[in-house]
C-alpha cells in the first residue's frame, strides 16, 4: 500500500464504524473526507430496488386462508415472499454505495423490532421495512413511530389488532377486553424506555387508547391494510402520563404517540441506543448528552442526529471495539470480497451463523453488546463457515491482494504475517476472514 | 409468609412454609471435584404457571382465571389443590416417582413486568435490574473448584456471564476447520483479548470426553420443536462426560402468549410439550448420571390471572419454578400458597408472589453444590441474606 496511511485509516473507520465494511475500491472513494462521505449520505440517499412486486402484494395482502388447505397455501406463499425478500435485501447490503444509510435502516429496523417468531407476519416484515422505516430514515422519529404504529406488520406482532376496549361496541356486544401488549413496548423499547418514567396504570391507558388501531376487513376477509375501526376503540377520556386524552377516535392515538415522541425521556433513550450501536457497548456520557439534546432541539429530525454522532470526537476513537453481530459480519464479508451471494448462499450464510433476518428472540430485537455475539460457539461457527467460504474462494482470489484491497490500510503486523505463512490460499483467506479487524466495527 | 424466615415443613401433604427452627447450613467450602451437575432452563417470555402447575382445587379458580380456567381433560392431578397440565405428561410421571418438586406462587425480586428487566433480575440473581454484569451460576461456577459451565444455544445467557469458566455449543450445519488451521487462528487472537478468550473456551468443550465440538456436527440442524429437544440431549451427554462440565443452562422461547394461548391445545401446550420432551431427552441421556443431577426450570415472572382481550395473558408476577433430578426429594409442591380469591391477588391482577424464588436457586446451591451461606449471600446472591435457602430439597 503507497498511499498515505493516516487517511486510509479513517476511511476504513468510516466505512466500518458507520457502514457495513468496506468493498474493494471504497477506501479510495472515501478518500481524504470520510465526514464529507457520511453526511453526504444524509443528503441524498439513493434508495436500493426494493419494492414489492405486484405478485408479493397479492401473497401477503390475504394473510389468513379461510380454510385449513388454504391457510397452508397462505403459509407457503409467505414463507416464499419472506426468503425471496431477505435475500434481495442481502444483495442489496453487499452492493450499496450507501452504507451508512443502509446501516440507519439496519438500527431502526432493529429497534422497532417485528419477528417471524409470529409466522404469520413473515412476509410482511420486509414490506415494514420499506414502508415504515426507509421513509422516515430522512425525516423525523415522530413520523416513523407514527409509521410504525400503524403498519399491519407491527400491530399483528404485538398484538394490537385484536385489542377491543370493553365498553366500545364490540366490547360490549361480545365482551372482549384489551391486550397490553403494544401499549407495553411502545413505551418501554420504543419511546421513553423502561425507567422512562410510566406505570402500569400508563400501560392499559395506552393500549386503550390504541384500541382500533387494527387491520382492514375485505370481503369478510382480514387483509394487511391498516384500518382504524371505531366500533372497536374505548371511549371516553383516558389519563396517560398524567394528561388527558379525550379527543375520540384515532385522534387519541397519534397525540398520544406525539407526546411520546417529544418526551424527553425517549430522547435520552434514543441517543443512548444510538450511542450503544455506533461507538462502544458502554456508551460514553458526552456522546448520549449531546445526541439527546440535538434530538430535542430538531424535534426528533434523525439527520441532524446522525449528523451530531459522525461530529462527536469519541466516535473517532482508535482502535474499533463494537464486535460485529452475525449479519453485519456477513455482509461485511461478501463485501469484502465483492461477491453478491443468491438467496440459497445468502440465507444459508446467516444459517451457518445461527442466524435468520427479522427472527429477534424478543420485541426487544437483537442484541448489541459484544457479549451477546462474541459466544464461544458462535465465534466457532465463524470460523467454521469462514474456511468453507475460502475454500470455495481460492481458485480466484488471492489473499494477499484481497487483503491489500479490502482492509489493507488496518491490517495489524500480526493478521498480516498470518496470512502471508499460510499453508495454503484457502486458509490464508480463512484468516483473513477471521482476523479481528473484519470482526470489529 | 415469604420463605425469608422460614423453614419448610410438611402440613397436610403439601409442603408449606410454616415457623420453624433454623438450623444453620454447611460452611464447608467446596474445594475437591464435584460429581453434582445442575442445569438450568432459562424460560423466556414469562411461563403462565397458573397453566401449567394448575391450582383446580382453589375455590376461587374458576372464577379467578375466566376464560383461561383448564377444561378436566387438561389436567392430570397431583393432589387436592394442584394438578399438573397434562401437556406436562413426563413430569407429571417424575412428580409421581418423587423426582419433581414445585414452587409455586413465586417470584424473583423485581415487581414490574418488562421481560427484559425481569429476566435481567433472573439472571443476574440481584434485588434490582441492571444492577449486576454477572449471572448467578457463573458466580457459583466462580467458587466452585475444577468445574466448568456451559450454556447451550448459540450465545450465552447472562445467568452464564461472570467468573466462571464458561462455553457454548449448538448444532453446527458446517463441518468444522482443522485444528493446524486453529492453531493459527489462536495465534492471530493473541492480541484481542475478547476473541483469544472465546477462541479459548470454545475449545475447552473438544478437550472434553467423547462428545467434542468437531464430532458435535450434526447436517441439517433441527428448528422448531425437535430442535430443543436434540439440543436437550446434547446437554445430557455432555454433562454426562467425565471431565469437568458441571453447570450448564439453555433458553426456551414461545411462552409470552398474549394472543390465543389456548386450553388444551394451541401455543402454550405446544410449548409445554417441546418443555416435557426436552427434559425427558435430557434425563435419558445423562443415564446414571441422573441421580447427580438437578434441573432448575425458571421464568422472568407469571401472567395474569385472568384473560386479557385477546385469548391470552398479558404480563403478570407470580408464576411456578420446578426443581427435578434422580436425587430431589420432590412429588409435591412446596411454598405458601396464596389463593386465588379477589383479595388475594397481587395488584389486583396478579398471582400473589409470596415465596421468593432465591430462596430455592439458594436452597439447590447450598444442598446440591455444597455452597456455604456466606459464599451464597455475599457472592452469588448478593442482598439476599433475609432470603434463606430452602430445605430438605434433596434426599440425603
Amino acid at each position: 500500500m503507497e498511499l498515505e496511511p493516516m487517511p486510509l485509516e479513517s476511511a476504513f473507520h468510516a466505512a466500518t464504524r458507520f457502514g457495513l465494511g468496506p468493498k474493494p475500491g471504497e477506501l479510495a472513494r472515501i478518500g481524504k473526507d470520510p465526514r464529507g462521505w457520511l453526511k453526504e449520505q444524509l443528503r441524498s440517499p439513493v434508495v436500493p430496488d426494493l419494492v414489492r412486486s405486484a405478485e408479493d402484494e397479492r401473497a401477503t395482502t390475504r394473510l389468513f386462508g379461510r380454510s385449513a388447505k388454504e391457510a397452508g397455501i397462505r403459509r407457503e406463499e409467505l414463507v416464499r415472499v419472506y426468503r425471496d425478500q431477505s435475500a434481495r435485501r442481502f444483495r442489496a447490503h453487499v452492493r450499496t454505495d450507501q452504507p451508512f444509510y443502509e446501516r440507519q435502516v439496519l438500527f431502526w429496523s432493529n429497534h422497532f423490532t417485528v419477528s417471524i417468531q409470529r409466522p404469520v407476519i413473515a412476509g410482511l416484515v420486509n414490506a415494514y421495512e420499506l414502508e415504515a422505516i426507509r421513509p422516515h430514515i430522512g425525516g423525523t422519529f415522530q413520523d416513523m413511530l407514527l409509521a410504525v404504529a400503524r403498519h399491519p406488520a407491527m400491530l399483528l406482532y404485538l398484538d394490537n389488532a385484536q385489542s377491543v376496549g370493553p365498553d366500545s361496541r364490540l366490547g360490549v356486544r361480545r365482551g372482549k377486553n384489551i391486550n397490553e401488549n403494544l401499549g407495553r413496548e411502545l413505551m418501554e423499547l420504543h419511546t421513553l424506555g423502561v425507567d422512562g418514567g410510566y406505570t402500569q396504570e400508563d400501560v392499559i391507558a395506552l393500549a386503550r387508547i390504541l384500541t382500533g388501531w387494527s387491520l382492514a376487513r375485505r370481503e369478510h376477509a382480514i387483509v394487511a391494510e391498516f384500518e382504524f375501526h371505531e366500533f372497536m376503540h374505548e371511549p371516553g377520556p383516558k389519563t396517560l402520563l398524567g394528561r388527558t386524552f379525550d379527543q375520540g377516535g384515532m385522534a387519541e392515538g397519534i397525540a398520544a404517540l406525539t407526546m411520546l415522541a417529544r418526551h424527553p425521556s425517549t430522547a435520552r433513550f434514543i441517543a443512548t441506543k444510538l450511542t450503544r450501536h455506533y461507538v462502544a457497548d458502554d456508551p460514553p456520557p458526552g456522546v448520549v448528552e449531546r445526541l439527546a439534546s440535538v434530538f430535542v432541539e430538531t424535534d426528533g429530525h434523525l439527520p441532524s442526529v446522525m449528523s451530531a454522532l459522525v461530529d462527536c470526537e469519541e466516535a473517532w476513537l482508535h482502535p474499533l471495539e463494537k464486535f460485529k453481530n452475525s449479519y453485519e459480519y456477513c455482509v461485511a464479508t461478501f463485501r469484502a470480497l465483492a461477491y453478491e451471494p443468491d438467496e440459497r448462499q445468502s440465507l444459508g450464510s446467516l444459517r451457518a451463523l445461527d442466524y435468520r433476518v427479522f427472527d429477534a428472540p424478543s420485541p426487544a430485537g437483537y442484541p448489541d453488546v459484544a457479549s451477546a455475539w462474541a459466544a464461544p460457539d458462535a465465534v466457532r461457527k465463524r470460523i467454521d463457515w469462514a474456511y468453507t467460504l475460502a475454500r470455495r474462494f481460492e481458485r480466484y482470489v488471492d489473499p494477499r491482494s484481497q487483503a491489500a484491497e479490502a482492509i489493507g490500510p488496518v491490517l495489524s503486523p500480526r493478521t498480516r504475517q498470518a496470512v502471508a505463512e499460510a499453508p495454503s490460499a484457502a486458509e490464508g483467506l480463512a484468516l483473513l476472514l477471521v482476523s479481528p479487524e473484519l470482526q470489529r466495527r | 409468609m415469604p420463605l425469608t424466615r422460614r423453614e419448610l415443613i410438611v402440613r397436610g401433604g403439601l409442603l408449606v412454609l410454616g415457623a420453624g427452627v433454623l438450623g444453620r447450613p454447611t460452611l464447608a467450602l467446596a474445594q475437591a471435584r464435584t460429581d453434582r451437575r445442575l442445569f438450568v432452563v432459562l424460560l423466556r417470555g414469562a411461563l403462565d404457571g397458573l397453566a401449567a402447575l394448575v391450582p383446580y382445587g382453589d375455590r376461587f379458580y374458576a372464577d379467578a382465571r375466566g376464560d383461561l380456567a383448564l377444561p378436566e381433560k387438561a389436567l392430570i392431578r397431583l393432589d387436592d389443590l394442584f394438578a399438573m397440565n397434562a401437556a406436562l405428561g413426563p413430569l407429571a410421571d417424575l412428580y409421581q416417582q418423587g423426582q419433581l418438586l414445585a414452587l409455586h406462587a413465586t417470584a424473583t425480586p423485581y415487581r414490574s413486568r418488562s421481560h427484559f428487566d425481569g429476566q435481567d433480575v433472573l439472571d443476574s440473581g440481584a434485588s434490582e435490574a441492571h444492577s449486576l454484569t454477572s449471572g448467578w451460576l457463573s458466580r457459583a461456577l466462580g467458587v466452585l473448584q475444577h468445574a466448568e459451565g456451559i450454556a447451550i444455544g448459540p450465545s450465552v445467557p447472562l445467568l452464564l456471564q461472570g467468573p466462571g469458566q464458561v462455553t457454548s455449543w449448538s448444532p453446527a450445519v458446517l463441518p468444522g476447520a482443522d485444528p493446524d488451521l486453529l492453531a493459527r487462528i489462536a495465534r492471530l487472537y493473541e492480541a484481542d483479548p475478547l476473541l483469544s478468550r472465546t477462541l479459548r473456551e470454545a475449545e475447552l468443550l473438544q478437550a472434553d470426553g467423547p462428545a467434542t465440538m468437531a464430532t458435535a456436527a450434526e447436517p441439517g440442524a433441527r428448528r422448531g420443536s425437535q430442535a430443543f429437544e436434540s439440543m436437550m440431549r446434547k446437554a445430557g451427554e455432555l454433562l454426562a462426560g467425565s471431565g469437568s462440565l458441571r453447570l450448564g443452562a439453555i433458553e426456551l422461547g414461545g411462552w409470552d402468549t398474549h394472543v390465543a394461548q389456548g386450553l388444551d391445545r394451541g401455543r402454550l401446550v405446544n410449548a409445554m410439550q417441546q418443555l416435557s420432551a426436552g427434559i425427558d431427552a435430557f434425563r435419558r441421556a445423562l443415564g446414571p448420571a441422573w441421580r447427580s443431577t438437578a434441573v432448575l426450570v425458571v421464568t422472568e415472572f407469571g401472567r395474569t390471572v385472568r384473560g386479557n382481550g385477546t385469548a391470552g395473558s398479558d404480563h403478570g408476577t407470580g408464576t411456578v419454578a420446578l426443581l427435578l433430578g434422580g436425587n430431589v426429594a420432590g412429588g409435591r409442591v412446596i411454598g405458601d400458597w396464596p389463593g386465588l380469591a379477589p383479595g388475594q391477588l397481587f395488584e389486583g391482577r396478579d398471582l400473589r408472589p409470596s415465596n421468593d424464588l432465591r430462596a430455592l436457586l439458594k436452597g439447590v446451591l447450598a444442598e446440591h453444590m455444597h455452597l456455604s451461606e456466606p459464599v451464597l449471600d455475599d457472592v452469588v446472591f448478593p442482598e439476599s441474606g433475609n432470603t434463606l435457602p430452602a430445605r430438605g430439597l434433596f434426599h440425603s
